[in-house]
């Protein structure tokens, strides 16, 4: 049985439709990656995971749950079991590193101060920035601080890690520590993780399955290998990052020949 | 002509909706108050950068106010030989108006734009975002304590607002202008009343705390998030306390003082 179950997925954002009838099914232990062309609603399908957006249509199943049948306690009961990491980070600026990380524990448990600081120090440890506890969030790389937020993510041992463009505005060092550390953390924590991302070369060498959306639906899924044996032009375009194919290099518009006449002609 | 009517209707339903988002807001803020007095360090920690940090302000701001009505009201006072209630005319002033009024707009000024300003960054930081899917009610963690703070601080700052002001009228009258300080002091004691003056001065300050620090929060929350939304916000929180102020205090004097 899937961990995340959805089932005729539609949202709109006003008449725009992002998701018209999606279903995915994500199994326990594995990477799932959802990639797709900017603006096809990767981040909105983990904020709807997340519970933060109510779908149109449709269900969520998370762990047997619908997300958005459940009351605000249970909803935030589910989310101590969620971990999310987000594109920026989003790491609380006015306090520091460790401060970030133990958030969680003191806000959600009754540890004495002693054991916050071995269990911080030891996610610290595990995305490699044990020293850095003391600086401020503004005082971090790029990299460094989705570190943090990683680490922070999965501070109360989460069934399952959404993350958010992981990979996105990062140097090659600091995207292999990422890539590495996602596929590490799932592997000995028995995690789920959710990877959205466009980032092809990557993300294929950690996913198990990927799923392609694209216009509000799943063009394509399989394993990495089974994508770029796949027959569909739009995913060969898509996997190789040619700049045309199905999706043309041009916006959709008049030609440019009529363009050109329309402008002599008035 | 049809686009204007649209326009209009438009403007107004949103109007309205943003009115009615705002007092949702304010419930869940006050249900999350409670809670608050658990884990107080939260509001004290708030009551320094909302309170504390606009103390010099007021003072400064208090002791010329006091001043400038010390040289005003005895020079209208000479005229009629009245000028040993420089006291009272002062201290009526500044208690019942200029000290919660003014102590207001300043409050507004330096921490609701703070504090919009604040709000608004978290959010488009994803900060605010980052803690519900933290499984942490923003509201009950961000946004109530800060309230408890304004709601707190208000009042303190608009007392401390009119004492130093009294003082400052003081110093000039006395210290300036010759007025007799036994008949500054006394005459002061005797024409301010306790609960007439001083308490309906303090209600007031109250209800501008009140209403500015929901509205400074508001404002945050309700931001759009760009660097552009978060200073329009700041600016509305501004303009949007100032005529609420203005307007609350005529209403609040009327039904304080309209009976006299």
């Amino acid at each position: 049985m899937p961990l995340i179950k959805i089932r005729d997925l539609h949202f709109y954002r006003g008449d725009r439709a992002i998701f018209e009838g999606v279903n995915i099914d994500i199994y326990r232990g594995k990477i799932t990656a959802i990639m797709g062309p900017s603006g096809t609603g990767k981040t909105t399908l983990l904020r709807l995971i997340g519970g933060q957006l109510r779908p149109d249509k449709g269900t969520i199943e998370v762990d047997g749950q619908n997300v958005h049948k459940l009351s605000r306690t249970e909803l935030y009961e589910l989310r101590k079991r969620m971990g999310m990491l987000f594109q920026s980070g989003a790491l609380l600026t006015d306090i520091s590193v460790f401060d970030n990380v133990a958030f969680p524990l003191r806000e959600h448990t009754n540890l004495s101060e002693s054991m916050i600081r071995d269990l911080v120090l030891m996610k610290l440890q595990a995305v490699g920035l044990r020293a850095a506890r003391d600086l401020m969030p503004a005082e971090l790389s790029g990299g460094m601080a989705r570190r943090i937020a990683l680490a922070r993510a999965i501070t109360l041992d989460p069934m399952m890690v959404l993350y958010d463009e992981p990979f996105t505005g990062q140097d090659p060092i600091s995207m292999g520590t990422l890539v590495n550390l996602i596929h590490r953390m799932n592997a000995a924590m028995g995690l789920t993780s959710i990877v959205v991302s466009h980032d092809v070369t990557e993300t294929a060498e950690i996913a198990d399955v990927i799923y392609l959306l694209s216009e509000g639906r799943v063009i394509e899924k399989g394993s990495p290998v089974q994508l770029k044996r796949s027959s569909s032009q739009w995913v060969q375009q898509f996997m190789q990052g040619l700049p045309d194919g199905p999706v043309p290099f041009h916006y959709p518009g008049t030609s440019l020949a009529e363009d050109l006449f329309e402008q002599e002609t008035s | 002509m049809i686009d204007t009517i649209r326009s209009l209707g438009r403007w107004g339903l949103s109007s309205f909706e943003r009115l009615g988002r705002g007092h949702l807001f304010l419930i869940r803020i006050v249900a999350g108050i409670p809670e608050l007095f658990l884990r107080f360090s939260l509001v004290v920690h708030q009551l320094f950068s909302v309170g504390v940090l606009s103390v010099f302000l007021i003072l400064i701001s208090g002791l010329f106010v006091g001043m400038v009505l010390g040289l005003q009201g005895y020079n209208t006072l000479v005229d009629f030989g009245a000028e040993e209630s420089l006291g009272v005319l002062v201290s009526l002033s500044l208690v019942r108006e200029l000290g919660p009024v003014v102590s207001a707009l300043l409050f507004a000024g330096r921490a609701g734009s703070a504090l919009t300003a604040e709000i608004g960054l978290m959010k488009s930081t994803e900060q605010l975002s980052g803690m519900e899917m933290m499984a942490v009610d923003p509201i009950r963690r961000v946004i109530a304590p800060r309230f408890l703070a304004g709601l707190i601080s208000m009042p303190l700052l608009a007392a401390l607002f009119s004492a130093v002001g009294i003082f400052g009228g003081f110093l000039v009258g006395h210290g300036l202008l010759g007025v007799d300080d036994g008949a500054f002091w006394s005459q002061m004691q005797v024409k301010t009343d306790w609960y007439d003056d001083v308490l309906n001065g303090i209600i007031k300050s109250i209800v501008f705390g009140f209403v500015v620090t929901w509205i400074a929060l508001f404002e945050g929350y309700d931001a759009t998030p760009t660097s552009e939304g978060v200073g329009r916000a700041t600016t509305r929180t501004v303009v949007h306390s100032a005529f609420a102020i203005l307007g609350l205090d005529f209403v609040l004097t009327a039904l304080m003082f309209g009976e006299e």
